[in-house]
């Protein structure tokens, strides 16, 4: 409770902070907004629908994009786990290619796919591949010998093995994955937006700057990170806790 | 002859030099027997164990169980190793049914889990999950678990070195009423004397570099068997005196190495 009354606090702080620093400097809101009018631009951008349509819209590119790359990185990830040449060749390749920003293939995406849906979703996935292949082979690389061992001993082997040990004996690598993936796909996805087309959060974003409405683009700033903070805080580190807790990897 | 370890030799090449870890084991276990391996750390007796269970091959010789020569590990041997080896996935119950899920139907399976459950006490645990109950507790599931698919004999590799003293106790009763119940050989690894005068009919004593059999001693003192006894007494003191001279060996070894780089 403590610690929250301490955020609460610091918030106010900083909104009244901003809010005296702008009225006494002197700057007009398309420079530097104000808090008020950025408020004012979040609730407007709320009651004419353009924000929930833009919500909507950058959600079902995420979803689609992450599913994609979940599917695709635990495949990848089995396989750089499972065959020796593979994780020497793809392997090596995925590593450097992680230190590509996902949105610089953005330009050949266009000419691929157009400058639509399919571009922004390519980027996204790239986004969250890569991230959840690199956890998929180390989840499945890191599982306990003893839990092997001990299923070898009760008749498992092969397919059964790696289906019914190996595979949940690596989910909490896989949760960890799924949790960095979404981060990754959804700073891919919003840098997508801006350079390509709409409708979404980022759309809008270019959208308010072109026009100079620099309230709207603080107020569509704010609403990016309080989405990713949201999903990270509520869904992604709480299914993490829980899988660590119950595999055993974090004292309770 | 039941279980038999048929002069075998275990060693294993590291850096070009060969490090011999077992030499020349011979011994026969009959059926219905409890049988403790019993030496210092590094005599190779959890090798031993995880060859019998066919986890890892024999060098040379070979393991046969009833005439039948081992080769891979499968449920004729349970193990049960320090560690408990639950999968943390799955609740109590659901451990304990791993080994039956394919020899037989889901609500066979799920009598014969509680059946072995309520044979450690721990019936009421059924749908709890590994990281709920305490160490103790845990073997006892992993006990229930090698047991429940009727195995021809328990391998047990140092089942309860994690746990602490009362706990570990209690355990040694609870093992000793179910060998008498069930009437299961038992080849139980450990380095503890007292324990393996406690529990076993036969202990074999190893010694090391290279790891051998240095004795095979029958114990015939009457269950439940006291330490203050004065047979158990008198045994303890005899077992030291044999792995005392290993244990100086181990010692000065570590010492010599100390003392070379």
């Amino acid at each position: 409770m403590q610690r929250t009354i301490k955020q609460i606090i610091f918030i106010v702080a900083l909104i009244v902070i901003w809010e005296s620093v702008v009225r006494i400097g002197g700057w007009t809101a398309d420079i530097m907004p104000k808090p008020s009018d950025v408020w004012q631009a979040l609730v407007r951008g709320f009651e004419d629908g353009t924000l929930i349509y833009d919500l909507g819209a950058s959600f079902q590119r995420l979803l689609i994009g992450l599913a994609i790359a979940l599917l695709l990185g635990m495949g990848l990830g089995i396989l750089l786990a499972k065959s020796k040449t593979a994780d020497e060749t793809l392997g090596s390749l995925i590593l450097s290619l992680q230190s590509v920003p996902s949105i610089v293939w953005l330009p050949l995406a266009i000419m691929w796919f157009g400058l639509n849906e399919k571009a922004v979703i390519f980027i996204v996935v790239l986004g969250g591949t890569l991230v959840m292949t690199i956890n998929m082979r180390a989840g499945i690389k890191n599982v306990s010998p003893l839990y092997i061992k001990a299923a070898q001993t009760m008749g498992s082997k092969g397919i059964d093995l790696f289906i019914k040990v190996i595979l949940p004996a690596a989910v909490p690598y896989a949760v960890t994955g799924a949790r960095l993936a979404w981060a990754f796909a959804w700073r891919g996805l919003m840098a997508a937006e801006i350079l390509s087309t709409g409708p979404g959060l980022g759309y809008t974003l270019k959208y308010a700057s072109d026009f100079g409405d620099m309230s709207l683009v603080i107020a569509v700033m704010i609403l990016i990170g309080v989405i990713g903070t949201v999903v990270d805080l509520i869904f992604f580190q709480r299914v993490e806790k829980n899988v660590m807790r119950r595999w055993g990897l974090e004292a309770s | 002859m039941f279980l038999h370890i048929d002069h075998v030799d275990k060693q294993f090449t590291n850096n070009k030099t060969v490090h011999q870890i077992l030499t020349d084991i011979d011994l026969t276990i009959h059926e219905g027997e409890f049988v403790s391996i019993l030496g210092p750390s590094g005599c190779g007796k959890s090798t031993l164990l995880s060859m019998v269970a066919g986890l890892s091959d024999v060098s040379s010789g070979k393991i046969t169980l009833e005439g039948k020569e081992i080769k891979k590990p499968g449920k004729d041997r349970g193990m049960v190793f320090q560690q408990a080896a639950l999968f943390p996935w799955l609740n109590v119950e659901e451990n304990v049914m791993f080994p039956l899920r394919k020899e037989m139907g889901k609500k066979k399976a799920k009598e014969t889990a509680q059946r072995f459950l309520q044979m450690v006490q721990l019936s009421h645990y059924a749908d709890h999950y590994p990281h709920e109950l305490s160490g103790g507790m845990q073997q006892r599931v992993a006990i229930a678990r090698a047991l429940a698919m009727n195995p021809k004999v328990l391998l047990m590799d140092e089942p309860f070195g994690a746990l602490d003293e009362q706990t570990r106790a209690r355990m040694h009763k609870e093992l000793e009423t179910i060998w008498v119940e069930t009437k299961k050989t038992i080849l139980f690894v450990t380095h503890s004397i007292s324990e393996s005068i406690k529990l076993s009919d036969r202990i074999i004593v190893m010694g090391t570099q290279p790891g051998r059999v240095i004795a095979d001693i029958k114990v015939n003192i009457p269950r439940p068997r006291q330490m203050d006894q004065k047979e158990a007494a008198e045994l303890q003191r005899r077992i030291n005196a044999l792995l005392k001279t290993e244990i100086d060996k181990v010692v000065n070894e570590e010492l010599a190495h100390a003392a070379n780089h």
